[in-house]
C-alpha cells in the first residue's frame, strides 16, 4: 500500500494532489435507437493523492468516464469537481490535468525532448527553465539522455515512459491514464506497473488509473471502482473487493468464484444460514435476508479443500459438501478440480500441487470443506 | 493527369474521433470548406449544369433532343463503337493485367524495379503516350519495321488510325488501372492459405483457381469498373491513333460543340455522364470494390 | 516443371516491356540526329534539345504551362487543404454532399468538363486568357489535393490531438504545432499532384486556350496535327522527366510519411 495513497486521504485541495469529486455522472451518446447511457449515474469520491482505478469491461463506461473528466466528453448530466470546483465548462487545455494515453499519442514529428517540453512551452516556461524540468522528468522515468531522439526510435516500453514524463512534467495534481501499458507485453507491464505505483509514491498526486485487466488493477491500486453497464458495480480496496464482492458481477469480474445457489434457513449474528445441496452452509452477509428467500453463495476456488486432508493446526472449517470429481487438471504450481454436487451444480477447487497430497481421480466421490469467512451471499 | 480518377475518395470515408470537443467550434468545418464549395460551384458545377440544361431547354423546354437519339443512326454507331471499345480495352487490361499484378505480388527483389515499369507510364502524361504509339505504329514506324524484318508483311500495312490502333494505345494507357487494384487484392490474400492449399495436395493451377482467383475477385471487379469508366471518357486517344470514322462519343461531343450545336453536344454529354454514373452506382454495390479502390491508388 | 517456372515469367516481362517501351523509343527518337521520324536513329545527337529551346514557338507555351501551374498550385493547394481540413469535420450528410462535389472532377468524363467549363467561360470572356486556365486547372486540381491532405489527416491518431489539449495547448495551438506538421507530407503531395493535373492538362486547355493561352500540351497537339518532327519527342522526353521526378519525389514523401506513423503507432506491440 502506497504511503502517500493512504495518508494524503480527506477531500479538498490538501498535499499535492487533487481530490475529484463525480455527482451522478451521466454520458448519452445521442444515438438513434433508445438512448443507451454510456456512462450512468456514476459518484465517486476520489481522495488526494489515492491511486483509483477504473476496472471494467470494454462498453462499461470506464474510458468515456475518464474522458469526461479529462474534458474530451461532455456530461449529459451530473457534475466533476476537481478540488471542489465544478470543471464541465472547462476546456481542456485548462483543466491541468495529466494524461497518459493508450498508445500513448506521443508527437511523431518532435524528438523526446520536444515532446516532454512540449506542456511547458504551451505554459510560456522559458527555455532554460524548460531544459531542466525536462531532463529531471526524464531522469524521473530512467530515460537520461535519450532526449534528441524520435519516439519512433524507441521501443514500446521507453514509448510509455515518455508518455509518462511529459504527462507529470507540468507538475499537475492529477494524472489520469487510459490502458496505458495495454500494447505491452507480459514482462513489460509487470516492471511498469511496479514503477507506476512507484512514480505514485514519489508524486503524492493523485492517479486515475483505466484498465480492464484486473490483476493489474489488484497489484496497482489503493482503490479500485468496479464499473459495469456505466454503473459503479463497487468501490472498495482490492483486498474488499476480492474477500467480500458486493454482487455477483464483482465477484466473477474479479477473479473466479463458484456461484452456489441456496435458500436461507436463518440468521446467526452477521451470519446467514442457507440450505444447499442439502447441507446448510454459514455465509457472511452485509444485508438481513428473509428466511426462504432464495440466493446466492459465492466462494474462491483456492479457498476449497478436500475434508480429508490435515488442516495443519487450524480449525477445520466449517461448510462442507460432498462432491464427485469430474474433472482433474494438472496446472504446474496447482491442481484444478471440477467437482459437481448432488443436484449438478459445478463447482471448482484450487489445490497447491505438492508431491505430498494425493490427486484426486475423476470419478471419485469426496468431502470438501471451507470457512464461513470465505464464503459470500451476493 | 485529367483523365485520372480516384473513385475510392468518393466516400471519403473519413471519420474523426467521436469526441468532438467544443460546441462553439461547429460553425468552423463549414467556413473551412465554403471557399472550395463555392469556388467549386462557380468555376465547374454550375458551367457544367447550365451547358447540359441546353439539352433541355433549346430552343423551349423539352425532352425532343433525347427522343431523338433512338433515331439518330450517328449517335447510335457512336454509342455502340465507344462501348465497344471500352469493354475490349477493359478485356484487354484484364487479360495483360492480372498476370502482372501477380508478378509484381510473388516478386521479392524485381518488386521495385516491377512498380517502377508499371508507374513510368501511369504517370505521363495521356498526350505523350498517345504520341508514343503514333511514333511505334506509323506507317514507316517500328512495329512496321520489325514485321517487314521478320519477313511476316511485305509492304507496311495501316495500323495507325484504325480502330486497333485505338485499342492497343488506350490498353497501354489503363493498364496500371487495372493492376494496382488487383496487385492490392492479391497482396491482402494471406500466404498460409496458399501454403495450406499446397499442404493439402492442390496443384499449383488448383490453388489458383480455387484460392488465389476467388480471393482477388474484388480487385479484378474494381479494376474493371474503373478501366471502363475511364474508357468510356477517352477523347485524346482515340482522336490521335484512331481511324477518321471511328468517332468515339467524346469525339462526337467535341464535333458538334466546334459546330456549335450546343443542344445536341449537351444531350450527347447528358448520355455520356449518366452511363459512367450508372456503372459507378453498380460498382458501389459490389462487395468489396469500395476498399479495393481505396487502397489502390495509393 | 521448368516450363512452369519460366513461361509466367516470361509473359510477365514481355507485358513490361509492352509497358515501357514506347516510352523509351520516344526518349531514344529525341536525343535522334535525323531530319525525320526513323528508328533506330541513325546517330544520336541533342538538334531537337536545340531545336525546342531555341524556338520561341516552343517556349513561350512552356512558360505559359509554368505559370498557369504554380498559380494552380498555389490556388488549389490552399482552397484544398482547407476544405479537406473542414470536410473531415462535418456532419456526415453534408460531407457526403461536400466531398461528392468537390471529388466529382475526377469521374466526369473529361470531355464533359470541358465543353461545360468553355460554355461558360465564353460568356464572361474568358476564353483565351491565363487565367481562365488557372481557375479551370484548379477544379480539376483540388481533388488530388483533398484526398491526399484527407488520407494524411485520417492517418493521425485523433489521440494526438486530445494530447496537445490535455498538455494545455489552445486548439489554435494544437492545429499549428501538432496538426499541421503532421499533415504537411500529405499537402506537399497534394500540391505536386496539382502541378502534374495542371501542367499534362490538355482537352480543358483545347477548348478554353484560345490563342492567348497556348500551353504546352496544347502546342504539342497542335503540332502533332501537321507533323511528327522529333521535337515532340524531346519535348516529350522533357515532360516525362519532370513528371516522373515530382511523381516520385510524391511517392518518397508519401511512404516515409506511411513510415513514420507505422513507427509510433505500431512500436508498442
Amino acid at each position: 500500500m502506497t504511503v502517500a495513497g493512504m495518508n494524503g486521504a480527506g477531500p479538498g485541495p490538501i498535499g499535492r494532489g487533487a481530490s475529484v469529486t463525480l455527482s451522478d455522472l451521466e454520458k448519452t451518446y445521442d444515438r438513434t435507437s433508445a438512448a443507451a447511457k454510456a456512462v450512468d449515474g456514476v459518484s465517486l469520491d476520489i481522495r488526494s493523492g489515492e491511486f483509483l482505478t477504473l476496472l471494467g469491461p470494454s462498453g462499461s463506461g470506464k474510458t468515456t468516464t475518464l474522458m469526461m473528466i479529462a474534458g474530451f466528453e461532455t456530461p449529459t448530466a451530473g457534475d466533476i469537481a476537481i478540488d471542489g470546483k465544478s470543471v464541465v465548462a472547462m476546456p481542456p487545455y485548462r483543466r491541468n490535468i495529466g494524461m497518459v494515453f493508450q498508445n500513448y499519442a506521443l508527437f511523431p514529428h518532435l524528438t523526446v525532448e520536444e515532446n516532454v517540453g512540449f506542456p511547458l512551452k504551451q505554459r510560456g516556461v522559458p527555455k532554460a527553465e524548460r531544459a531542466k524540468l525536462v531532463a529531471e522528468a526524464l531522469e524521473l522515468v530512467h530515460l537520461p539522455g535519450y532526449g534528441a531522439r524520435y519516439p519512433r526510435q524507441l521501443s514500446g516500453g521507453q514509448q510509455q515512459r515518455v508518455a509518462v514524463a511529459r504527462a507529470v512534467v507540468f507538475k499537475p495534481r492529477l494524472l489520469l491514464m487510459d490502458e496505458p501499458l495495454g500494447a505491452l507485453d507480459k514482462q513489460l507491464r509487470e516492471n511498469l506497473q511496479l514503477e507506476m505505483r512507484r512514480l505514485h509514491a514519489d508524486l503524492g498526486i493523485t492517479f486515475i488509473y483505466v484498465t480492464h485487466d484486473q490483476e493489474e488493477a489488484l497489484t496497482m491500486s489503493d482503490r479500485i471502482a468496479v464499473m459495469n453497464d456505466g454503473k459503479v458495480a463497487q468501490v472498495g480496496s482490492p483486498e474488499d473487493l476480492y474477500d467480500r464482492p458486493d454482487n455477483r458481477f464483482v465477484a466473477g469480474f474479479i477473479g473466479e468464484s463458484n456461484f452456489l445457489p441456496a435458500v436461507v434457513r436463518g440468521l446467526e449474528d452477521d451470519v446467514v444460514v442457507a440450505e444447499c445441496e442439502g447441507t446448510l452452509i454459514r455465509a457472511l452477509c452485509p444485508g438481513r435476508p428473509a428466511s426462504g428467500e432464495r440466493v446466492t453463495l459465492t466462494t474462491r476456488p483456492e479457498r476449497l479443500r478436500f475434508a480429508d486432508g490435515t488442516w495443519a493446526g487450524t480449525e477445520p472449517p466449517q461448510n462442507r459438501m460432498s462432491v464427485t470429481v469430474t474433472e482433474a487438471v494438472f496446472a504446474g504450481e496447482r491442481c484444478r478440480y471440477m467437482l459437481r454436487a448432488g443436484d449438478g451444480t459445478s463447482i471448482v477447487l484450487k489445490e497447491p500441487s505438492s508431491a505430498a497430497i494425493r490427486r484426486r481421480a475423476v470419478g471419485e466421490r469426496a468431502e470438501i470443506a471451507w470457512s464461513v469467512a470465505d464464503t459470500i451471499l451476493v | 493527369m485529367s483523365e485520372v480518377v480516384q473513385p475510392a475518395s468518393l466516400a471519403l470515408a473519413v471519420s474523426r474521433p467521436k469526441t468532438a470537443p467544443f460546441d462553439w467550434r461547429r460553425a468552423v468545418p463549414l467556413l473551412l470548406a465554403a471557399p472550395l464549395l463555392v469556388y467549386m460551384l462557380v468555376f465547374y458545377a454550375l458551367p457544367v449544369a447550365a451547358m447540359l440544361l441546353r439539352s433541355v431547354n433549346d430552343p423551349s423546354w423539352t425532352l425532343a433532343n433525347y427522343a431523338i437519339l433512338f433515331e439518330d443512326v450517328v449517335f447510335q454507331k457512336t454509342f455502340w463503337i465507344t462501348i465497344n471499345t471500352s469493354v475490349t480495352v477493359t478485356l484487354g487490361c484484364l487479360i495483360l493485367g492480372y498476370p502482372v499484378a501477380m508478378g509484381l505480388v510473388r516478386a521479392k527483389s524485381m518488386a521495385p524495379f516491377i512498380l517502377v515499369i508499371i508507374l513510368l507510364p501511369f504517370w505521363t502524361s495521356v498526350l505523350v503516350r498517345s504520341y508514343a504509339w503514333m511514333v511505334l505504329l506509323g506507317r514507316h514506324g517500328l512495329v512496321n519495321e520489325a514485321l517487314i524484318a521478320l519477313g511476316m508483311i511485305e509492304r507496311p500495312i495501316r495500323i495507325l488510325n484504325t480502330p486497333l490502333a485505338t485499342q492497343i494505345a488506350m490498353i497501354h494507357i489503363l493498364l496500371p488501372y487495372m493492376i494496382l487494384p488487383i496487385a492490392n487484392a492479391l497482396r491482402q490474400i494471406d500466404p498460409s492459405l496458399i501454403r495450406a492449399a499446397s499442404g493439402l495436395g492442390a496443384t499449383p493451377f488448383m490453388t489458383f483457381r480455387q484460392v488465389i482467383l476467388p480471393l482477388s475477385m474484388s480487385g479484378m471487379a474494381a479494376g474493371t469498373l474503373l478501366t471502363f469508366v475511364l474508357a468510356l471518357g477517352f477523347y485524346i486517344t482515340p482522336a490521335m491513333v484512331g481511324g477518321p470514322r471511328d468517332i468515339t462519343l467524346s469525339m462526337l461531343i467535341a464535333q458538334q460543340v466546334d459546330q456549335l450545336n450546343w443542344a445536341y453536344a449537351a444531350t450527347l454529354s447528358a448520355v455520356l455522364l449518366a452511363t459512367a454514373l450508372a456503372i459507378l452506382a453498380m460498382a458501389r454495390k459490389l462487395p468489396g470494390v469500395g476498399n479495393a479502390f481505396k487502397t489502390s491508388m495509393r | 516443371m521448368r516450363l512452369m517456372r519460366i513461361l509466367p515469367a516470361s509473359i510477365v516481362s514481355l507485358i513490361l516491356f509492352f509497358l515501357a517501351f514506347p516510352i523509351v523509343v520516344v526518349a531514344i527518337v529525341s536525343f535522334s540526329s535525323a531530319t525525320y521520324l526513323t528508328f533506330p536513329p541513325p546517330a544520336f545527337g541533342l538538334r531537337w534539345y536545340e531545336a525546342f529551346f531555341s524556338n520561341p514557338d516552343w517556349l513561350k507555351p512552356t512558360w505559359v504551362s509554368i505559370w498557369v501551374a504554380c498559380a494552380v498550385v498555389v490556388l488549389a493547394t490552399f482552397l484544398g487543404t482547407l476544405a479537406a481540413l473542414g470536410i473531415a469535420r462535418l456532419p456526415k450528410a453534408l460531407r457526403v454532399v461536400a466531398a461528392g462535389l468537390i471529388l466529382s472532377p475526377l469521374i466526369v468524363p473529361g470531355i464533359v468538363v470541358a465543353i461545360g467549363i468553355y460554355y461558360a467561360y465564353s460568356r464572361y470572356g474568358l476564353v483565351g486568357t491565363p487565367i481562365a486556365m488557372v481557375l479551370a486547372h484548379t477544379c480539376l486540381a483540388v481533388p488530388f489535393v483533398v484526398t491526399s491532405v484527407t488520407a494524411s489527416l485520417s492517418g493521425i491518431d485523433p489521440r494526438l490531438e486530445q494530447a496537445a489539449l490535455s498538455l494545455g495547448a489552445t486548439p489554435g495551438a494544437t492545429f499549428f504545432q501538432v496538426t499541421l506538421p503532421l499533415i504537411q507530407p500529405g499537402v506537399l503531395v497534394g500540391a505536386l499532384f496539382a502541378f502534374i493535373t495542371s501542367f499534362d492538362e490538355l482537352i480543358v486547355a483545347l477548348f478554353i486556350s484560345g490563342t492567348g493561352a497556348v500551353t504546352l500540351p496544347r502546342r504539342m497537339w497542335d503540332d502533332l496535327r501537321f507533323q511528327i518532327d522529333p521535337t515532340i519527342a524531346a519535348v516529350s522526353t522533357l515532360t516525362i522527366v519532370l513528371t516522373a521526378a515530382l511523381m516520385g519525389a510524391a511517392h518518397f514523401l508519401r511512404k516515409r510519411a506511411e513510415q513514420n506513423r507505422m513507427a509510433t503507432s505500431s512500436a508498442a506491440p
